[in-house]
């Protein structure tokens, strides 16, 4: 359960970031590769947020998908697992998209 | 305040970027819908924080010439078992010191200490996994020599450590024939981020329903680079590839210094 300690680390970020300015809505990037439980952050958000500028603030996450490209042969294909091997055979593979756990864009009071 | 952007708080971390553009395209409303707030594109990784202290250890063992390895498994795969023998036969000659993480108790830490080697144990209380910020207090305290191996053992859990850099300098996964074959498939994560993977307790091999070639190719799936290797942290069996490994990757880190 470490997503606790992930949204956080979320809050704490946005803390540093926008300082005193009490924020609305907060937007991140969670992939589905990335090993993180969108819906475990989203139980999470509401605990850790009481009492900091991000109470009561709305939370959008993105979910991009797994996207890999065969270092052997060269072809993309997509991954629902971190398993998928390329049709190809190979597991020799770069990931593209699907491991992205980052803070896109907050929206706070001007 | 940031100067460039206006935000408050850069000056916590170094590598803050002005990486962000208020918002401008991104159809907000800007002052028409809602004229009462701003959109801040931040693209922060949320780890940032662990990330930049993780980069601090990195540079400190660097300057030290200290190999950090970074030991992760479920709990009861034999890690403190195969510190215990390591310190034991390679102790000495290493200079081994060991990071004890648990949750509760200072068990393993005496264990550690009985075998002979500096420890410091930290425990995270509620908290499944270490971080760069628990290791480098850690460090402070067990204040490891020079050209030195630090041993790491991470709170016991195939999920969590994975996502956290300690800025160690590599990563090893211990799984043991009686946990199943299925590891590696079950928790890929874990897997995909190991420079070497330990097979432990094949000296049960003959007692228990373990398929090792199906082990092997989940470990290839989720990772073609890593090194495997088997070995019996109890009988010795296969030890000396471990202790192989830990000589060639400590020579070459005092080296670097």
């Amino acid at each position: 359960m470490h997503e606790m300690a992930i949204t956080q680390s979320v809050v704490q970020a946005v803390c540093e970031r926008m300082g005193d300015a009490p924020v609305r809505r907060v937007c991140l990037e969670i992939g589905t590769l990335s090993g993180v439980v969108a819906d475990s952050v989203r139980f999470c958000f509401d605990l850790v947020t009481e009492g900091t500028t991000l109470e009561g603030a709305s939370l959008e996450i993105v979910q991009p998908t797994g996207l890999a490209r065969c270092r052997d042969c060269g072809a993309e294909f997509a991954l629902a697992d971190l398993l998928v091997l390329c049709t190809c055979g190979s597991a020799n593979r770069e990931l593209l998209a699907g491991e992205e756990l980052k803070i896109r864009e907050v929206e706070v009071l001007a | 305040m940031c100067a460039t952007c206006g935000c408050s708080g850069a000056t916590s971390l170094e590598h803050h970027e002005h990486d962000h553009e208020h918002g401008h395209g991104h159809g907000h409303g800007h002052g028409h819908d809602h004229p009462e707030t701003r959109t801040v594109t931040l693209e922060q990784a949320v780890l940032a924080r662990n990330d930049a202290l993780a980069e601090l250890n990195r540079k400190w063992f660097a300057e030290h010439g200290i190999l950090a390895v970074n030991l992760m498994s479920s709990p009861g795969a034999g890690k403190t078992t195969l510190l215990e023998r390591t310190i034991r036969e390679l102790g000495a000659e290493l200079q081994v010191s060991v990071v004890e993480g648990d949750q509760e108790t200072v068990l393993d830490a005496d264990r550690i200490r009985t075998s002979g080697a500096p420890v410091v144990q930290i425990n995270t209380g509620a908290g499944c996994h270490l971080d760069a910020q628990m290791l480098a207090g850690g460090l402070r305290t067990l204040d490891p020599p020079e050209s030195s191996v630090v041993l790491i053992e991470n709170v016991g859990n195939l999920v969590c450590p994975a996502l956290f850099d300690l800025g160690e300098q590599a990563r090893v996964v211990i799984t043991s024939v009686t946990e199943g074959a299925e590891k590696p498939r079950k928790y890929p994560q874990m897997f995909r981020a190991a420079d070497l993977v330990l097979l432990n307790k094949i000296d049960l091999l003959p007692y228990v329903d373990f398929d090792v070639a199906a082990f092997l190719d989940g470990v290839r799936r989720a990772n073609p680079g890593a090194e495997v290797l088997q070995l019996s942290a109890t009988t010795g069996d296969g030890i000396a590839g471990w202790y192989g490994w830990l000589r060639g990757r400590s020579a070459s880190t005092s080296t670097l210094t």
